[in-house]
């Protein structure tokens, strides 16, 4: 096997952070819902807000999903601003209404949105409220997804952090991983652990209410999403211990935080080694054949989804990229320091935005790739510049090693397709 | 409070944006939180717009609220001016800023701003919705920025109502700007899309103004009738009868105006052709914008020969002009912006085919009824590379091609008629141009159980069961439903091979 670069003598955890303060061009935790009511199957997700809201979910779903979505909103009118007891009991009637149409769910979120948390909304009353009107059947829990709090993942950082308070207590020696992963690379990741003996392991989010883990002293916690700091402090308070390592994405992120798990978890190199080669030789193959488009080529991040340095750190170490600027929405030193260690100092780390200075940056810089959210991509693809949909990045499956391969062709797309693409005249 | 699912209209601040994105030297400052950016990818992917809306957002936090959200709207004015340069900006609010009451209007009004032409917009958003802020915003830019002044020479209109993300708006105002240009008209300006400032100060120059989209421009067209003299057209060009309809209208006021050559029309002759014997009397269902359904039910009785059995519209501003319309077919229309209730209305009425919008396309794929799609709400699909009118004379073409596409051809049912046997012509093979396999025919199912339970129960028998599959499955929802109606209406239980032959005969036509 080809080694990797030693990591950096000086990475960018020490760098100097451009904060400016401007338009953000960002998501609201809102949109978190569109892959947590796919991951917890008896959940539903009732947004209370305004019409922007509701056009926001459907916008950001693309295309209408076919069977009536486990999510909705209860759009507030004027009438529920007049008066908030009005909004209490128009919320009551709703929510049980809503549960006699579907029986099959279990949990039931409140989502706060802007306008509900400037109202002053009090949702947690009403969950409360809720709870107890519907139990045992339905567990019933609010967070806000508003984007006055919260920027695109943030939302599922906040429902996570919700849910926290109600697990159950236990004192087992255990692992809990924490984020949500589609169901098939979840599965990958527990057959690793499983493979290493490591087998008390949870998941938070359970894909059904009755399989939400337990929580105790003893239990350590690993994150595979970047974005989780509130719900890592919920953990870190009741008493789980955190371990911290580099994402899981790409090969070189997935032994790190694998490795990280087996030294806290007692695994020997052996042990370690005979799990992890085979799966680490097909994930530096399959990056190869990607790399080779990426390889010298120019990134700049702009911020989307907290994602952005363990990518950075990815694309420059394992694909041979140079970042120029790595952007993202808020920082999580705690989460992200080992990712920020490993990235090669160089890049200007970024931090929230003024959209219209980054844009500026950006053309400036003229990158081979530019990272960013739907509202720019187009634009900036007029402009001569090759852009990749950031969002796509949160709805693929990314983590682990039989993915890496796919993430790196996710950047390099873009890239072969400009290549391929012939539209002049012969001669 | 009201539990909504998906939704026919965005906000009215959507509504400014389509105005806002429409035009050039336009800007609008909006204040808003974070979130309310999403809707610029509504603008940058479906309608694939190589430029951002030109929108700046103040996309305040909750640390900012009580202390300084004002300074925050004054700012992002001011850099907003300072690095687009518009020729003048429209300011308003979303739904969360409309809540802490900063009255950016006001504000911006006291602002120097290089002296620019600043208009306020006053958008209810817990009462209002897209079509009505599109309308109003109109509305207010024509009101502060045009005046009477002196008429063209020569006869001339203006278009009014294209703006962004608008349903066939592009090629709607081609195709009628070319109609106008076939009689001698010209047009003076079109907006909001494709217009400046300066150019919404010239209007008042035509003679009379194109209405050519009710939901985002009457306001504007009614100022302009009583302020600046012009009369406009109340006559939506969509479909042949109402294109010569809206040609009159125009020569009623404009006396010299020549006919326009039809020489490209073929809608008339395609309906008449032996091949579309086979859309006589099929029963549609229609929803969408009120203009788009009034105008597409005329379409579908008289120049289709479909047969419209109910219709429905999600603007409650243009309730009263459908209402009336559905007189003529006999129906009480269906308002609501309710996906539910939509669903429900299709689903009890079991048409053989919807024109709808890209709500009723789910609705009809889930149901199994084909689905055309007449009306905004847009998606990606709504906005085809190629020249696609549905307005003037090569709009009533497109209508023919794209109504008669999601059904099985005229020949083929014909030949599903008469081999309905063969093992390839069955319900899971499917209209043959599109795509898909012809798989073989899963064996018949075991009878079922005859169990009737309450009296008003119809239980078809096995043998008619039978024959009932032998019926097209395009045809049998409706053979069925007739059959049920037939025996309930008789108190027959018990449904045999006969009572559907009856009823067959009874509903004969």
């Amino acid at each position: 096997m080809t080694a990797l670069p030693p990591p950096p003598a000086t990475g960018c955890g020490a760098a100097p952070v451009l904060k400016q303060r401007g338009q953000r061009e960002v998501f609201c935790g809102l949109t978190g819902i569109m892959w947590l009511h796919r991951k917890m199957q008896d959940a539903f997700f009732l947004v209370v807000g305004s019409r922007t809201c509701a056009h926001l979910l459907q916008s950001a779903a693309g295309v209408m999903i076919f069977a009536e979505p486990r999510f909705a909103t209860a759009i507030l009118e004027e009438t529920d601003l007049a008066g908030l007891a009005d909004a209490q009991d128009e919320l009551d009637r709703e929510v049980a209404r809503l549960l006699e149409r579907r029986p099959d769910i279990r949990q039931l979120f409140l989502v706060g949105s802007c306008p509900s948390e400037v109202i002053k909304l009090d949702l947690s009353r009403a969950a409360e409220r809720l709870s107890q009107a519907h139990a045992p059947h339905v567990r019933v829990l609010n967070y806000s997804g508003s984007g006055i709090e919260t920027t695109f993942t943030e939302g599922e950082d906040a429902c996570l952090a919700a849910m926290v308070p109600v697990l159950a207590e236990t004192d087992a020696d255990d692992l809990l991983l924490v984020g949500a992963l589609p169901d098939v690379v979840e599965d990958q990741m527990l057959g690793l652990l499983r493979a290493m003996g490591i087998e008390n392991v949870r998941c938070l989010p359970a894909r059904r209410a009755d399989d939400m883990p337990a929580l105790g002293p003893n239990t350590r916690v690993a994150l595979v999403q970047p974005f989780l700091g509130e719900t890592l402090g919920a953990l870190t308070r009741r008493g789980a211990r955190h371990i911290a390592a580099p994402l899981p994405l790409g090969e070189e992120g997935t032994t790190a935080w694998l490795a990280a798990i087996a030294r806290e978890m007692g695994v020997d190199a052996e042990t370690f080694a005979r799990v992890t080669d085979a799966p680490r030789a097909r994930a530096r193959k399959a990056i190869a054949a990607a790399a080779a488009t990426l390889e010298g080529k120019r990134v700049f991040f702009f911020p989307d989804s907290q994602l952005e340095i363990p990518l950075a750190r990815f694309l420059t170490r394992e694909c041979g990229m140079e970042a120029i600027e790595v952007g993202a929405p808020f920082i999580h030193r705690d989460i992200v320091g080992p990712d920020l260690d490993l990235l090669p100092a160089g890049p200007t780390i970024s931090e929230g935005q003024d959209v219209d200075l980054q844009l500026d940056r950006a053309r400036a810089a003229r990158p081979d790739l530019t990272i960013c959210g739907l509202g720019l991509a187009n634009p900036l693809e007029a402009e001569g510049l090759a852009t990749k949909w950031a969002i796509e990045l949160v709805f693929t499956p990314i983590h682990f090693y039989e993915q890496a391969g796919d993430l790196a062709a996710l950047f390099a797309r873009p890239l072969r397709r400009r290549a391929a693409l012939r539209l002049e005249a012969a001669e | 409070m009201k539990l909504a699912v998906w939704t026919y209209e965005g906000p009215p601040h959507v509504g400014a944006m389509r105005v806002a994105t429409g035009m050039t030297g336009l800007h609008y400052v909006l204040h808003a939180p974070q979130g309310d950016t999403y809707a610029d990818l509504l603008f940058t992917m479906i309608e694939r717009r190589d430029r951002r809306p030109p929108v700046t957002y103040t996309t305040f936090q909750a640390r900012d609220l009580g202390a300084d959200t004002a300074d925050l709207f004054r700012r992002a004015c001011e850099d907003a001016v300072a690095r687009f340069r518009p020729e003048a900006i429209i300011v308003g609010a979303s739904c969360t800023a409309e809540l802490i009451q900063d009255d950016p209007g006001g504000m911006a009004e006291t602002m120097d701003l290089g002296g620019i032409p600043v208009i306020p917009l006053e958008l209810p958003s817990y009462q209002r919705r897209e079509n009505f802020g599109a309308d109003e915003t109109f509305y207010q830019i024509v009101r502060r920025l045009a005046a009477p002044m002196d008429r063209t020479a020569r006869p001339t209109c203006n278009i009014l109502g294209p703006t962004g993300l608008g349903f066939r708006h592009r090629d709607d105002v081609a195709e009628i700007t070319g109609l106008l240009a076939d009689m001698g008209i010209e047009v003076n300006v079109t907006a909001p899309m494709g217009s400046s400032p300066a150019d919404i100060a010239r209007l008042g120059a035509a003679h009379f103004n194109v209405l050519l989209y009710p939901e985002t421009a009457e306001a504007a067209a009614r100022w302009c009738e009583k302020n600046l003299g012009q009369p406009f057209t109340g006559t939506v060009p969509l479909g042949v009868g109402a294109t010569r309809d809206f040609v009159n209208e125009v020569r009623a006021l404009v006396p010299e105006a020549q006919r326009p050559s039809e020489a490209g029309l073929r809608l008339p002759w395609y309906a008449s052709s032996v091949d579309s014997t086979y859309l006589t009397g099929k029963r549609v269902f229609l929803f969408g914008d009120a203009t788009h359904v009034i105008a597409a039910a005329r379409v579908a009785r008289d120049e289709m020969g479909f047969e419209v059995c109910g219709m429905g519209c999600y603007n409650r501003e243009l309730a009263r002009p459908l209402r009336a319309a559905a007189k003529e077919y006999g129906l009480t229309p269906l308002v609501t912006d309710d996906y539910l209730e939509v669903e429900r209305a299709i689903e009890a009425l079991a048409p053989e085919m919807i024109l709808g919008t890209q709500m009723e396309r789910h609705i009809g794929k889930r149901l199994g009824i084909p689905c055309a799609v007449i009306s905004a709400p847009v998606h990606v699909q709504d906005f085809p590379a190629r020249y696609s009118p549905v307005m003037g004379f090569e709009g009533a073409n497109v209508l023919f091609d794209t109504w008669v596409h999601p059904l099985v051809m005229g020949l083929e049912e014909h030949l599903l008629h008469m081999f309905r046997e063969d093992f390839e012509f069955h319900d899971a093979a499917g209209p043959s141009h599109h795509g898909g396999k012809a798989v073989a025919q899963p064996e018949e199912a075991a009878p079922r159980a005859t169990a009737p339970a309450g009296t008003d129960v119809v239980t078809w028998l096995a043998e008619a069961e039978r024959e009932l599959k032998k019926i097209p499955f395009f045809v049998r929802g409706k053979a069925r439903r007739n059959t049920e109606t037939f025996a309930a209406e008789r108190g027959v239980r018990e449904i045999s091979v006969d009572t559907l032959y009856e009823a067959k005969a009874h509903y004969a036509r």
